[in-house]
C-alpha cells in the first residue's frame, strides 16, 4: 500500500508489521511522534503488543533487555541525551547479545540545548557494539525497520536504525507500506534457545572471571575476553549477513539493493563527497550542478556504519582523487568520525585518494546548497592542497 | 517455655514454623556469601517460599556474588543481571514478556540491596510502582554498600562508622525506603528482618496472593560490614527489632499494623538502643548525645504504636 506519512509514523508502522512484543519508550523530540504512534496502535488494539510508558530511557532499555531475555521481541525509541542516558544499557544489551531494535531520530546534544537535527548522538555511541544502519527517507526507514529485526534475532546483536530528526522524522514523504502477510513470511517469530525459564533455570549475565573457567561439567568455558572477542567476529560477520538479508528483501519486496552503502553517479567519478543519511539526497542536487559544468562528481551514503564495511568503501574509493566527507559530528579535539574510519580503511590501499574532512549542520544549522557546492567545487578543483584538518560548512564566526 | 508457646500459637494462626516448612531449597549450599551472612538466610528462605515458578531480577549487589561467578551458579531459578540503577525497570520488562508470552503464572521477583534500592534504583521503582507492575519487590536492607566495601548510603544509620563516614560516622538519618515506597499506594508493603526467616518467608507467601507491585524491606545484618562476630547475626537482628529500632510491619491496602515479634512488644518494656548499639564496632563513635537523641526517637515512634 503507497501511502504518505511521517519518517517516524514510518518507523512505527515497521514496528506494528514486525509484530514487535514489548515496546517501552519515554518521550524525547523529535522522537515523540513515533512512540504515540505506537501508543495508539496498542491502545487501539490494532496491535497485540505491551506499551510500557517508563519514567526514563534509561529504564527503556531496562525493559528492553528483561523482555528479550525472556524471549519477547523488543523495541523502543530515542534521540539525543535520551539516547546517552541509556548507554550503559546500549553496552549491556550488546554484552547480553539481545536482539533489540531501536530507532534513533538523531538530535545534537546538549548543552546548550538543541532540539535540531545533527548525528553526534548515535556517532558517539558507535564504540558501543550495536549495529548501526543510517535511513536516507522514508522507505529505507520502514524497510530498515523490518530488516533490523530479522538481522538482530540472526546475529543475536541489537540494532540501531537511525535517521534525522526533523529532516526525515518530521516530514510527510510517500513510501510503500509492505504488506503484514508479506512482513509475516519475511521475518519468522523470535525464538531463542535461551531464555529467562523455569523449566530450564540459568543465571544470565552474572560476574564473568578475567580468565577460562571450568564449569561444574569440567567443560572449559571462556572469559571476559573471548566473550568479548566473540562479539566483535560475530559483528564483523554481520556484513555479509545483513547484505544477505537485504538480497532477501529485495527479492520478496523489490526494494533494496544497497545495503552497507549506497552510490549516485559514483562509477566515473573522480571525485565522491560521503556522507551519512538524508543529506546524501541534498548532496545529490549539487553533484548535478557539478556534472552540468563538466566535474565527475558523485555522492556515497554510508548506510551501515557499525559495523564498518570497510571493504566495499575502500573498493568504491580507492581509483578516485577525492573523497570529500561532509559530517553532522565530530570527535572532538580531533576529526569527524567517519573521516578517520574512512582514511584508516584505506591506509592499506596500493591506491588512495585524498580524503577531505567538513563539518556542517550541527545543532540543526541549516545546510545550504550554495555552501555545499562551494565546498565541493573548491575540493575539486584542488585536492593535494587543501590538507585534512576538518573544515566547517556554514560557520558564522 | 516461651518458645514452646510462641511455636504453639504460630501454629494456631497457620503461620510456618520450622515444623511445616518446605524442604525443597533452591539455593546450593557453599554458595560465595560471607559466613554469618543476613541475606544468605533469607534469600534461602524466599526462595523457598517463592517456588519454582519464578524468574529473579538481580542488580548488582552482594546477592550478585552469592549467586555464583560464571560458569557457576549457586541458585536452582532463572536469573537476570541486570544494571544497578534498573532493577524495577527490568522487572517490568520480564513481566511485559510474560504477557506478551501468555506466561502469566510466573512469580517475577526483583531483588536488590538498599542501596541498589533507596538511591540509585529508586527511580526505577517508584516507575513501577506508578505503573502497577505485577512485581514482588524485595530489599535487603545491610545499611551500606557492602559489596564494594562498606560505603555509606541513604539508608545506613545516623551515626555509623562506614569508609566514607570513617571518622565521625554518617551525620544524617536513615532514609525511610518502605515509607517511600507505601506513599506510591501499592497494595502491600512489608518490612521483615533476618533475623525472623518464618516470618519473611509468610509474607512472601502474602505477597504472592496479591496482584500488582509488592514490596518487602528486610533488615539483613552483615557481620563485616556492622563489625560483630558471625555467630551474632540473628541476636543482632533480633535486638534491632526489640529495642524497637527497626519495626515489623505490614501496609495492606494502605491499613499499617505491627507484625510479629513487633506486635507483640507494644506496651512492653524494651531494651534500650544501647544494648543494639553495643553488639556492634559500626556505632562505636555514637556519642551520649545522639544516643539520647535515638531514644527519645525511637520512644516517640512507640508511644504512637
Amino acid at each position: 500500500m503507497h501511502i504518505i506519512e511521517s519518517g517516524n509514523v514510518a518507523a512505527a508502522t515497521g514496528v506494528k508489521l514486525s509484530r514487535a512484543q514489548v515496546i517501552a519508550a519515554y518521550p524525547i523530540t523529535p522522537q515523540t511522534p513515533l512512540t504515540e504512534k505506537l501508543s495508539e496502535f496498542v491502545e487501539s488494539e490494532e496491535f497485540d503488543a505491551q506499551y510500557i510508558p517508563v519514567e526514563s530511557e534509561h529504564s527503556a532499555m531496562a525493559v528492553c533487555i528483561a523482555a528479550s531475555t525472556a524471549g519477547a521481541r523488543a523495541f523502543t525509541a530515542t534521540s539525543a541525551n535520551g539516547l546517552l542516558y541509556m548507554s550503559e544499557q546500549l553496552h549491556w544489551a550488546v554484552g547480553a547479545r539481545l536482539p533489540l531494535v531501536m530507532c534513533v531520530a538523531n538530535r545534537g546534544i546538549g548543552a546548550p540545548w538543541t532540539v535540531w537535527n545533527d548525528q553526534q548522538d548515535t556517532m558517539s555511541q558507535r564504540d558501543a557494539g550495536w549495529i548501526q544502519i543510517y535511513a536516507n527517507d522514508h522507505q529505507q526507514i520502514i524497510d530498515s525497520v523490518i530488516k533490523a529485526f530479522l538481522l538482530a534475532q540472526t546475529v543475536s546483536i541489537p540494532v540501531m536504525v537511525c535517521y534525522d530528526g526533523y529532516i526525515l522524522s518530521h516530514t510527510y514523504m510517500p513510501f510503500e507500506q509492505p504488506d503484514q502477510d508479506q512482513v509475516d513470511s519475511f521475518l519468522p517469530p523470535f525464538a531463542p534457545k535461551n531464555f529467562l525459564d523455569p523449566e530450564n533455570p540459568g543465571n544470565f549475565n552474572p560476574v564473568t572471571l578475567p580468565d577460562v573457567r571450568p564449569g561444574v561439567d569440567g567443560e572449559i568455558e571462556p572469559g571476559y575476553i573471548e566473550i568479548r572477542h566473540n562479539l566483535h567476529e560475530d559483528l564483523r560477520t554481520t556484513l555479509d549477513t545483513y547484505a544477505a538479508i537485504d538480497k532477501e528483501f529485495e527479492e520478496q519486496f523489490g526494494r533494496g539493493g544497497n545495503p552497507l552503502i549506497e552510490q549516485y553517479k559514483c562509477v566515473d567519478a573522480d571525485f565522491v563527497a560521503v556522507c551519512i543519511g538524508s543529506l546524501s539526497y541534498q548532496l545529490r542536487d549539487v553533484i548535478d550542478l557539478m556534472r552540468d559544468d563538466g566535474v565527475k562528481i558523485g555522492v556515497m551514503s554510508v548506510q551501515m556504519y557499525r559495523p564498518f564495511p570497510d571493504e566495499v568503501i575502500v573498493a568504491a574509493l580507492a581509483d578516485k582523487k577525492c573523497a570529500i566527507v561532509l559530517e553532522k559530528a565530530l570527535s572532538y579535539g580531533n576529526q569527524g568520525a567517519l573521516y578517520g574510519d574512512i582514511k584508516s580503511a584505506l591506509y592499506n590501499s596500493d591506491t588512495k585518494p585524498h580524503v577531505h574532512n567538513y563539518i556542517l549542520g550541527l545543532g540543526g544549522r541549516e545546510i545550504k546548497t550554495q555552501h555545499l557546492l562551494d565546498a565541493l567545487t573548491e575540493s575539486c578543483k584542488s585536492p593535494e592542497t587543501i590538507g585534512d584538518t576538518p573544515r566547517w560548512i556554514g560557520l558564522k564566526l | 517455655m516461651d518458645r514452646l508457646k510462641i511455636i504453639k500459637k504460630n501454629i494456631m494462626e497457620k503461620k510456618t514454623t520450622i515444623l511445616n516448612l518446605t524442604e525443597e531449597e533452591f539455593v546450593h549450599s557453599g554458595n560465595r556469601a560471607c559466613s554469618g551472612c543476613g541475606l544468605s538466610i533469607i534469600y534461602r528462605m524466599g526462595l523457598k517460599a517463592l517456588g519454582k515458578n519464578t524468574i529473579l531480577v538481580v542488580p548488582p549487589s552482594c546477592l550478585t556474588v552469592l549467586q555464583g561467578l560464571y560458569p557457576v551458579a549457586s541458585t536452582k531459578l532463572p536469573c537476570v543481571n541486570v544494571t544497578f540503577a534498573s532493577t524495577g525497570a527490568a522487572a517490568t520488562g520480564v513481566r511485559g514478556a510474560m504477557k506478551a508470552l501468555k506466561k502469566e503464572n510466573v512469580n517475577v521477583v526483583a531483588w536488590a540491596g538498599d542501596g541498589g534500592t533507596g538511591d540509585i534504583g529508586i527511580q526505577a521503582l517508584s516507575g513501577a510502582c506508578e505503573r502497577g507492575e505485577d512485581i514482588i519487590y524485595i530489599c535487603y536492607d545491610n545499611e551500606a554498600y557492602m559489596n564494594t566495601g562498606v560505603q555509606r548510603s541513604g539508608t545506613t544509620p545516623q551515626g555509623v562508622l562506614t569508609t566514607t563516614t570513617p571518622i565521625k560516622g554518617k551525620l544524617q538519618e536513615k532514609k525511610d525506603v518502605p515509607a517511600i515506597i507505601a506513599a506510591h499506594g501499592i497494595g502491600y508493603v512489608a518490612t521483615a528482618s533476618a533475623a525472623y526467616p518464618l516470618d519473611f518467608y509468610d509474607k512472601v507467601k502474602k505477597a504472592m496472593t496479591i496482584s500488582g507491585p509488592r514490596y518487602i524491606h528486610v533488615h539483613t545484618p552483615c557481620p563485616p560490614g556492622w563489625s560483630f562476630d558471625t555467630r551474632f547475626t540473628i541476636k543482632v537482628g533480633k535486638l534491632a527489632v526489640k529495642s524497637g529500632l527497626f519495626d515489623l510491619y505490614e501496609i495492606e491496602d494502605g491499613e499499617f499494623q505491627l507484625t510479629g515479634e513487633s506486635k507483640r512488644l507494644v506496651g512492653k518494656e524494651k531494651p534500650p538502643v544501647t544494648d543494639y548499639f553495643n553488639s556492634q564496632g559500626r556505632f562505636k563513635s555514637l556519642d551520649a548525645e545522639l544516643v539520647k537523641k535515638v531514644q527519645e526517637r525511637v520512644d516517640a515512634k512507640w508511644a504512637k504504636y
